[in-house]
């Protein structure tokens, strides 16, 4: 038992610190390292301008999607080899945040059902970072219930074959700045609801499609709602089959899944140097045993996670499937991070009121981590979906009884008709 | 990175789980739990025969010579057993005082004998209630003779010597602290079983009129070396847990699988499902964490103290909350004498106290922590 790379993975390493070492923009370090909880603040520069230059000088050099088919704009690396080169790349590598979602879900979903050509043509500049995707998935009125989203795709009336769209889609990250997306519908209302999606990809630039932005609970906008209005699709954008679209979708949520090494903050560190500055009237708070206790809870939650990634990238370096307990990160992580915020928050008392960094402590951390914190337990899966998740998959118990999963779609009782 | 068992240390590990279930069934801890016998002794020669009580022990003395990653999978599958022998005290504690403090003549009389199962050996501190610290250490060691008592000794009944915390210089600090070996055999040494919340596992109280004891280390260091040997045997005693943990993460998973009600198997209600699923959250942080104390123990790392602790306080809590809520999970049925889950819920209460109270782990798991910080 060791963390040592093996002799491949360690030439490879050397290889990739040196290219960082050489490129990275070193100018950006400090602010990168200091930036949290959605916000990349770079002092006097663009973030999105700074992303994407990295992004090109990366792709260029063939340090893009790694794992990728060289043919599309990648390298053929192996799995441990993409994880080797995202720890080197930290923390250049939130510079990546907004390529995300196009190159961890779209791309892989591209790559699985478009055509030949389509590939060479989107792939690439996805990979370079040129053109920035996002996904088209949640509805206002299909969250965790993915499957009963009502975004409508109908045949053009005038037979040339294409599909015209009408409808909502919600908390959509980055499409204000995106040029690609793909986009789940519902193709036929008429059978279960699995059964009637189908997905496309298409331009953000389509005419009829029109982006709002959600100012969210922690005045922050990082999420928009986006509406079609006879948005026009040629049907050779089409991902699968008609009434595939549960399918294909699955495969992009697997690749959401799939993606591993970067591990979530829970905030730890940043509350335990806390406690070892603040005064309480015995001292310092880091040697009350109540306090004590507490940290104690956290630490282990936090080194537990960041073994169980260790144990994941060993199967990696084997070349083996991770095993399901990476399924936990979010879970464990998610409500920590908000407990940690609320604690900290404790322990400032009064203080803890005031949110401007320029005078709360820790620069307003975690005043910041408080009021984003929620969203962690709800986005990528609330933490009650997360939990069925691992009790039906990792535990082999029943699915919920779903009273909807053989109606009609149109025949299923909702909010809105009762 | 290679942070995962070897496949020879996993295969041992699984030679370990055929013997277990094929020896010790629940039926055999309850036949340890129900009776007045204080051990399964048949277990225990079966034990020593496969040579699972000398794993660490190094060859000269009769040992198999292998590391601490091997000691950890088999510690693993007899925490999920709840094996009713006294392995804790002699293999974590006994025989980890006299390798990190033995003399040459000290390990040639006893590892032997504790590698073929011989004599059993166990350790003892604890005389009040309380966590046990350099103060409240107060049996007396003076010229080679303990006077006093300790409370709450595992094995204490049966163990054929137990290595001894006293004082041997008056006052409270712990450089007052020396250890003894003292043979229980001896007229001078009074045993007395206790009652206590898993009688699986057997205490008893020593009371020592002046018994013979011959020093085990350095005068003085007694302290010190305690805090060592704990940490190491923090980390085994987590893979006991961690074994425990599982098992009874399966049994609710199991009975929930089978159990009908309202209509359909009670784990496909969320209110079952969640609960289930954050037993397994708990178990997966504490493989990950004790995986952590393998590494630290099997290389001597310097992060062992932090390592053994983090080991050690999400293992505690891993089977203490892996087995209170398999009870929960069988409702009415997990509270009666019949079903095993109180087997489970009884001992992860015992090795959640056996090395020192959780508050205790605690603490010293950020004090540890605050130390690195600072250097």
């Amino acid at each position: 038992m060791n963390f040592d790379d093996t002799p491949a993975e360690a030439t490879f390493r050397a290889e990739v610190r040196a290219w960082i070492d050489a490129n990275a923009p070193k100018e950006l370090k400090a602010d990168l390292e200091s930036s949290g909880f959605g916000n990349m603040e770079l002092k006097g520069v663009d973030p999105m301008a700074a992303a994407k230059a990295w992004q090109k000088k990366k792709a260029e050099a063939g340090w893009a999607c790694l794992h990728w088919p060289k043919e599309y704009g990648g390298r053929g690396a192996t799995p441990i080899e993409r994880v080797i080169w995202g720890q080197e790349e930290a923390p250049y590598g939130a510079l990546g945040g907004i390529f995300i979602i196009g190159q961890g879900m779209c791309g892989p979903t591209v790559m699985a059902f478009a055509s030949e050509e389509q590939k060479r043509r989107y792939l690439p500049p996805l990979a370079a970072g040129e053109e920035v995707w996002c996904q088209l998935f949640s509805e206002p009125a299909g969250g965790s219930d993915l499957a009963g989203l009502r975004t409508r795709a109908e045949p053009a009336k005038d037979g040339s074959g294409d599909w015209i769209i009408n409808g909502q889609k919600i908390w959509t990250s980055g499409a204000h700045y995106s040029d690609m997306a793909i986009l789940i519908t519902r193709t036929d209302p008429t059978v279960p609801k699995h059964k009637g999606l189908t997905m496309f990809f298409l331009s953000m630039k389509t005419p009829g499609i029109e982006i709002r932005p959600i100012k969210q609970a922690n005045g922050q906008s990082g999420f928009n709602e986006v509406y079609f209005t006879d948005v026009r699709i040629p049907d050779a954008q089409r991902l699968g089959a008609v009434g595939d679209g549960w399918k294909v979708s699955l495969t992009t949520l697997m690749n959401e899944r799939l993606s591993i090494g970067s591990g979530m903050s829970s905030g730890f560190p940043e509350l335990f140097e806390l406690c070892c500055r603040i005064e309480t009237e015995n001292g310092l708070a880091v040697d009350d045993p109540a306090v004590r206790s507490k940290l104690a809870n956290w630490a282990v939650k936090t080194t537990g996670l960041k073994y169980t990634g260790f144990r994941a990238l060993s199967a990696l370096s084997r070349g083996e499937t991770p095993g399901p307990e990476n399924s936990i990160g979010k879970l464990v992580a998610g409500p920590a991070m908000q407990e940690i915020a609320m604690f900290a928050e404790d322990l400032q008392a009064q203080a803890g009121i005031i949110s401007d960094p320029a005078i709360a402590a820790a620069n307003g951390r975690f005043q910041a981590m408080l009021l984003r914190s929620p969203a962690t337990r709800v986005e990528g899966g609330t933490d009650e979906i997360l939990r069925n998740i691992i009790a039906e998959r990792v535990l082999g118990l029943p699915g919920d009884i779903r009273v909807d999963k053989d109606v009609p779609f149109n025949q299923i009782p909702t909010s809105g008709r009762g | 990175m290679n942070f995962e068992f070897s496949d020879e240390q996993k295969q041992m590990g699984a030679e370990a789980r055929r013997f277990l279930a094929a020896k010790c069934p629940t039926t055999a801890v309850r036949a340890v739990l129900e009776s007045d016998q204080p051990y399964d002794q048949a277990l225990w020669a079966g034990l020593a025969e496969m040579g699972f009580l000398g794993v660490v022990i190094p060859e000269e003395y009769g040992g198999l010579g292998l590391g601490y990653l091997e000691l950890c999978v088999i510690a693993e599958e007899m925490g999920r057993a709840l094996a009713p022998v006294p392995f804790s005290s002699s293999v974590f504690l006994a025989t980890e005082f006299l390798l990190a403090a033995g003399s040459d003549a000290q390990k040639a009389a006893w590892l032997p004998k504790l590698a073929a199962g011989d004599a059993i050996g166990t350790f003892a501190h604890a005389e009040r209630a309380g966590a046990v610290t350099p103060r409240t250490i107060q049996l007396v060691a003076a010229e080679g003779r303990l006077t006093g008592a300790k409370t709450a000794v595992p094995d204490g009944e049966i163990a054929d010597f137990a290595i001894v915390a006293a004082r041997s210089a008056p006052g409270s600090d712990s450089r007052g602290i020396s250890l003894y070996l003292v043979e229980l055999t001896q007229s001078a040494v009074t045993r007395t079983t206790l009652q206590t919340i898993d009688p699986s596992r057997g205490h008893a109280r020593l009371d020592f009129a002046g018994a013979q004891a011959e020093l085990l280390g350095a005068a003085g260091e007694g302290w010190s070396i305690l805090e060592q040997v704990f940490d190491r045997a923090a980390i085994l005693t987590a893979f006991e847990q961690i074994g425990g943990a599982d098992r009874a993460l399966e049994m609710g998973r199991d009975y929930a699988l089978e159990r009908m009600a309202f209509g359909r198997p009670i784990g496909s209600f969320q209110a079952i499902k969640h609960m289930l699923a954050d037993m397994y959250v708990s178990a997966t942080l504490a493989r990950s964490n004790g995986y952590y104390g393998a590494w630290a123990l099997s290389t001597g790392a310097a992060e062992l103290p932090e390592a053994a602790a983090t080991a050690r306080v999400s293992a505690t809590q891993a089977f203490q909350h892996c087995a209170k809520n398999n009870i929960q999970v069988h409702g009415g049925m997990g509270f009666t004498w019949a079903f095993d889950c109180h087997l489970f819920y009884r001992r992860s209460n015992l090795l959640a106290l056996n090395l020192g109270s959780q508050s205790t782990w605690e603490d010293k798991l950020i004090a540890r922590l605050r130390a690195r910080n600072a250097a």
